[in-house]
């Protein structure tokens, strides 16, 4: 209840609550938020117009081309009938080929069952409340990708060095770092190792056959293309350029004198060059040095190509959040007697990638995207397949290269803004702290 | 197996073994079983894929010849795309059997990267201008604005023939034919240039095809034809003959039709030819009737040109200069005897 004492100089005392007066009409609504952000201004009410008319000017002839206009039934004929739109059935007749590229069409089945376990993998380890999160994560980092590997390329038979000789290492590996329990299985390990080896020796057993008549047939990677072959390169090099990313920034700020110098020296003589001389190279110069008949994948030579040049970037990222870490936490961690390795695992490498998040996921958008380069040395990516698709006499029609580099530049954008969404997502939920 | 197989061979190369001799490479072939064979990464009616994702095109058929010569099975191939500036390298180092890339025959290129072994394409740079330019031979282009290729020997080519025929010209180049063609289309030339088989495959893409026409001259030479590495001689005429058979298999009316009822005439030429008569093929390390698997699988030259780039398909080329000698043409294949 609210009284009002007038006072004789004609002013009014209010005592109590007033009621609420509307809103003035210009502080909410689509009028006052346009004129916040909008119209707040001269400049800006000229920018804004700028813009829409640009939008406008350029967006439905887009649109229109892409859709309204567009062809998307038919065949090669109703797009030569109607040349003012995209010709989509170019798309859909060659889906196949842009997903698969010329991998044995009998063997498909296997490139379906990967890329379901990478689309189902994804969402269990982005989705939080997904039990065994970290299992799923260990399966995808380090099984996936063998998994991949061999599906992909087929087990007929398998030479008994090529399991006696990594089953050695792994034995050598745990026997001198690790402790106790896994000492002993590393020598057993390598009693395997020497035990298969011996057998080879003897001439007993030379090659094993995993899955008997059901073997899967060899696919040479030169069949391998389309947007598999963009996965393939793309994560192949994300999966490797993290790790010795994080290695050779370690190693740059080592300070061991000789293990610095040798980071250095990788990462600037990596990023001084660029993508394209160095598959270059290793397409050109690299089987110039090898005799002649003999020849080295053609696909790994770049898949290595694009992992050290992005793990060059990567480094730099790294070190950026590196020297972004308070003095004090390395301080506080050797007070603590951390070791090193223990100093940086537990205390400045997760703060440090904290920090880099979007520098690291910029470098993954930027590796996915160069992986379009390994088309001049004639793998066919994505781009690669499309491109050879445009040359098809049967599909020579002025729309069809427009709609097969649309439909190349609509799927990197898909995959690439997913990335960066998720990015920033990851860096919302891990603020703790450095936001400014 | 390539995989497996390289790092294995890489790694015996480590232990430094012995190479592979260089004429063994029909038995490498035969030991693979299948011919590894060098195309364009994508060319209307020389190498592009189709629909279904298969090669065609006819330096693909040529391939598919040589694997039907060697294993009486065309499919018994496989393809490796290369682009222009790794060709040779792949030749050379022996990740391809035999290129087959409309390759232009010249004398550096014979010398330096492998040993040509004939020709199964005259190309050679032409004009294409609109027909309101009114203009009925190159040699009324003077002053025009000309789109074309950077870096391609078609670009030399303009300068030469300009300059020989003190007109002027201003070059419009693009890196890539989706652009040229693009950018002529759009006016910002006066003709377009490349080689003519190129012109009649980009004509298509032009909003109206039948407003342009291809001028007469042709100003350069372009024999295409595929090759192989030196220093083996006997797969060099493998590649050869497997041509030759092509062509001669045509001058002599063989179809892949009619080549069975072809193999009982009493024609001696048809029968060296089929190998009906004779030991032919076995003097290059083939079956005697290699030839006749040839035009059994894939067809004789004429077949393979009108399917891939004859009137009939879109590329719509006539045989003209690619026609048998005996038709006034430039196609004459050493005979089979």
């Amino acid at each position: 209840m609210t009284t009002i004492t007038k006072l004789p100089n004609g002013g009014k005392v209010y005592a109590g609550d007033l009621p609420d007066k509307p809103a003035p009409i210009r502080t909410d609504g689509l009028v006052a938020w346009m004129r916040d952000n909008l119209f707040n201004g001269v400049f800006n009410s000229i920018l804004s117009l700028s813009a829409l008319a640009l939008v406008l000017y350029v967006l439905p002839p887009v649109l229109g081309w892409l859709i309204f206009n567009a062809n998307w039934v038919g065949g090669a004929d109703a797009c030569r009938v109607n040349p003012d739109g995209a010709c989509w059935p170019f798309v859909s007749a060659r889906w196949e080929q842009f997903l698969y590229g010329f991998y044995e069409k009998s063997e498909r089945w296997r490139i379906d069952i990967l890329l379901w376990m990478l689309a189902i993998g994804i969402v269990l380890m982005v989705w939080e409340k997904t039990p065994g999160r970290h299992l799923i994560a260990m399966f995808m980092l380090f099984v996936y990708p063998v998994l991949a590997f061999f599906m992909m390329y087929g087990i007929v038979a398998v030479n008994v060095y090529w399991i006696a000789v990594p089953l050695l290492l792994l034995g050598v590996l745990f026997a001198t770092l690790a402790g106790g329990f896994f000492r002993v299985i590393g020598f057993l390990l390598m009693l395997g190792g020497v035990a298969m080896l011996w057998q080879v020796g003897s001439g007993a057993v030379q090659a094993i056959h995993p899955l008997g008549d059901r073997a899967l047939p060899i696919v040479d990677t030169p069949q391998w293309g389309g947007f598999t072959l963009t996965l393939v390169i793309a994560l192949s090099g994300i999966v490797a350029s993290l790790p010795l990313g994080v290695l050779l920034a370690l190693g740059r700020r080592s300070k061991m004198p000789i293990i610095s110098l040798l980071s250095t020296v990788f990462i600037e003589f990596w990023r001084g060059i660029p993508l394209v001389a160095v598959l270059f190279m290793a397409t050109i110069m690299f089987p110039l040095f090898l005799p002649a008949g003999v020849t080295f994948d053609q696909l790994l030579r770049a898949v290595i190509g694009v992992a050290l040049f992005a793990s060059a970037y990567m480094a730099e990222v790294v070190r950026g959040g590196l020297q972004a870490i308070n003095k004090g936490q390395y301080e506080g961690a050797m007070a603590l007697g951390l070791p090193y390795s223990k100093m940086m695992r537990l205390v400045v490498l997760p703060q440090a990638l904290k920090v880099v998040i979007p520098g690291i996921v910029n470098t993954f958008i930027g590796l996915f995207k160069d992986t379009t380069l390994v088309l001049i040395i004639a793998l066919f990516d994505l781009l690669g397949i499309v491109q050879a698709s445009i040359a098809d006499p049967n599909w020579s029609i002025q729309s069809v290269p427009y709609t097969g580099y649309a439909f190349v530049g609509i799927s990197f954008w898909i995959c690439c803004y997913s990335m960066a969404r998720y990015s920033r997502y990851i860096e919302g939920k891990l603020h703790t702290g450095h936001k400014r | 197996m390539y995989l497996a197989k390289t790092v294995a061979i890489s790694a015996a190369l480590v232990a430094s073994l012995g190479l592979a001799h260089a004429d063994e490479t029909l038995d490498a072939v035969k030991g693979k079983g299948f011919v590894q064979c060098g195309v364009s990464q994508g060319l209307p009616g020389f190498s592009n894929p189709d629909d279904q994702g298969d090669w065609t095109g006819l330096d693909v058929e040529f391939c598919r010849a040589m694997a039907a010569a060697i294993f009486n099975d065309a499919d018994a191939v496989k393809f490796t795309p290369l682009s222009a500036k790794v060709r040779f390298t792949a030749l050379t180092s022996g990740e391809i059997d035999v290129l087959a890339r409309n390759t232009t025959w010249t004398m550096s290129r014979d010398s330096d990267f492998g040993e040509f072994v004939g020709v199964n394409y005259y190309d050679g740079q032409g004009f294409m201008v609109p027909t309101s330019l009114g203009v009925a031979s190159a040699l009324e282009l003077d002053g025009a604005a000309v789109c074309t290729n950077t870096g391609t020997t078609t670009e030399l080519n303009v300068a030469d023939f300009f300059r020989a025929n003190s007109m002027d010209y201003t070059v419009v180049a693009f890196e890539k034919a989706d652009e040229v063609v693009a950018a002529y289309d759009a006016g910002r030339c006066d003709v377009y240039t490349t080689d003519r088989s190129g012109l009649a495959a980009q004509r298509s893409k032009l909003a109206k095809p039948d407003d342009h026409i291809v001028l007469p001259e042709i100003i350069s030479k372009e024999p295409l034809g595929p090759l192989v590495r030196h220093g083996d001689s006997q797969w060099g005429d493998i590649a050869r003959w497997t041509l030759n058979c092509m062509i001669n298999a045509e001058e002599a009316g063989i179809t892949s039709a009619n080549v069975a009822e072809m193999n009982t005439s009493d024609d001696p030429n048809i029968k060296r030819i089929l190998g009906s008569d004779g030991d032919l093929g076995s003097k290059i390390g083939l079956d005697n009737t290699f030839c006749a698997n040839v035009i059994t699988s894939v067809g004789n030259y004429g077949e393979s040109y009108d399917r891939n780039v004859g009137p009939d398909t879109p590329l719509k080329l006539e045989r003209g200069v690619n026609a048998l000698w005996s038709d006034g043409g430039l196609m004459y294949a050493a005979p089979q005897r």
